[in-house]
């Protein structure tokens, strides 16, 4: 079933979407159906501008699985780059 | 009527909740008619490929169809980017929704292939929303409710944008009811189902229910894992058919 759960985070940097660069403030996650992944559930963050609302973001569909190694190499990638720029 | 049947294809402006102007995907089987019509309400991610696909699908079976998208109004340059800053946002409210269905269903009406006779099918949460409108629009001759989910919901999951309980409209629908469940589905569950039964039931109302075992939510999907081969075209062998029955 479609919900209306919705996480919401603040960020700050710049994503990179078809017209080339945009600021971004925010990332909308959500597990729901995808629109374009074969998948019945998916894990889609979409990195957008909400202060400047144009509708622009970029968007990333994944399985639940691909998610979770996400974060892991996130974390992993954090620890490392933090280690080797101390 | 040709074994192949030809339909036209387009995308049309209709006049959507506070004469909004939206925009919807229409098909319609080639020749005067008069046919019966339908519109298609499609589900969260919005106003996508396989939604199309399944207006083409009545179209070829001798109902016009007609699948507005229900988030025209958001920014975005493609409906996905529409689906996104509405789902930020909250969705659609359901007073909005049931505009934009009235206004879809007066479209229908207007064109002279039409009978006259429309129904309302919707699948995930347009099977919520059909639910709703059935209950909203009088006018409305039947609805196919695919697999909607929160039919019956608990008063804290109401919102300033879904108020009440679909169940609640239940008592005004007064149109034939035709539901397509997945035995394996989690929203709704064949318990909600059953639930969402019982009221109809109790209200005297004209509903058919189908349950498929081995199928999950949203079956009728092809390019999706959860597609049911079997269960899918039997599924639309009794959509068309629910639709002919009531709409010629």
């Amino acid at each position: 079933m479609c919900t209306y759960i919705i996480e919401k985070t603040e960020l700050s940097g710049s994503a990179k979407g078809p017209n080339g660069w945009m600021t971004i403030d925010s990332a909308n996650v959500y597990f729901d159906h995808p629109f374009h992944a074969p998948l019945d559930h998916s894990l889609n963050i979409d990195f957008v501008n909400a202060r400047e609302g144009t509708g622009d973001r970029v968007a990333v569909e994944i399985s639940k699985e691909s998610a979770l190694k996400l974060v892991d190499a996130i974390m992993a990638a954090i620890k490392q780059g933090e280690a080797a720029h101390a | 009527m040709a074994f192949y049947r030809g339909m036209i294809t387009e995308v049309v402006e209709f006049k959507g909740h506070n004469g909004d102007k939206g925009e919807a995907y229409y098909a319609r089987p080639q020749g005067d008619g008069p046919f019966p019509a339908a519109i298609l309400i499609h589900h969260m991610p919005g106003w996508d490929d396989w939604i199309m696909e399944a207006t083409r699908k009545l179209a070829h079976h001798g109902i016009i169809g007609i699948a507005p998208n229900l988030y025209f109004r958001e920014p975005g340059k493609n409906p996905d980017d529409q689906a996104a800053t509405s789902r930020a946002a909250g969705g659609v409210s359901d007073d909005q929704m049931v505009g934009d269905m009235e206004g879809a269903l007066a479209f229908l009406r207007a064109q002279k292939q039409c009978n006259g006779k429309v129904g309302i099918m919707g699948f995930c949460s347009g099977g919520r929303h059909a639910f709703i409108a059935a209950g909203r629009i009088p006018s409305l001759n039947a609805i196919v409710d695919c697999w909607g989910g929160s039919v019956i919901v608990d008063a804290k999951e109401l919102t300033p944008k879904r108020p009440v309980n679909p169940i609640d409209y239940a008592k005004d629908i007064n149109c034939p009811i035709l539901g397509i469940f997945g035995n394996d589905d989690k929203n709704p569950d064949p318990e909600q189902v059953n639930k969402t039964e019982e009221v109809l039931k109790k209200l005297g109302k004209s509903y058919e229910f189908h349950r498929y075992d081995g199928a999950g939510h949203g079956f009728f999907a092809s390019e999706r894992p959860n597609y049911r081969l079997e269960q899918a075209i039997d599924g639309w062998k009794k959509v068309y058919g629910f639709f002919h029955k009531h709409l010629d």
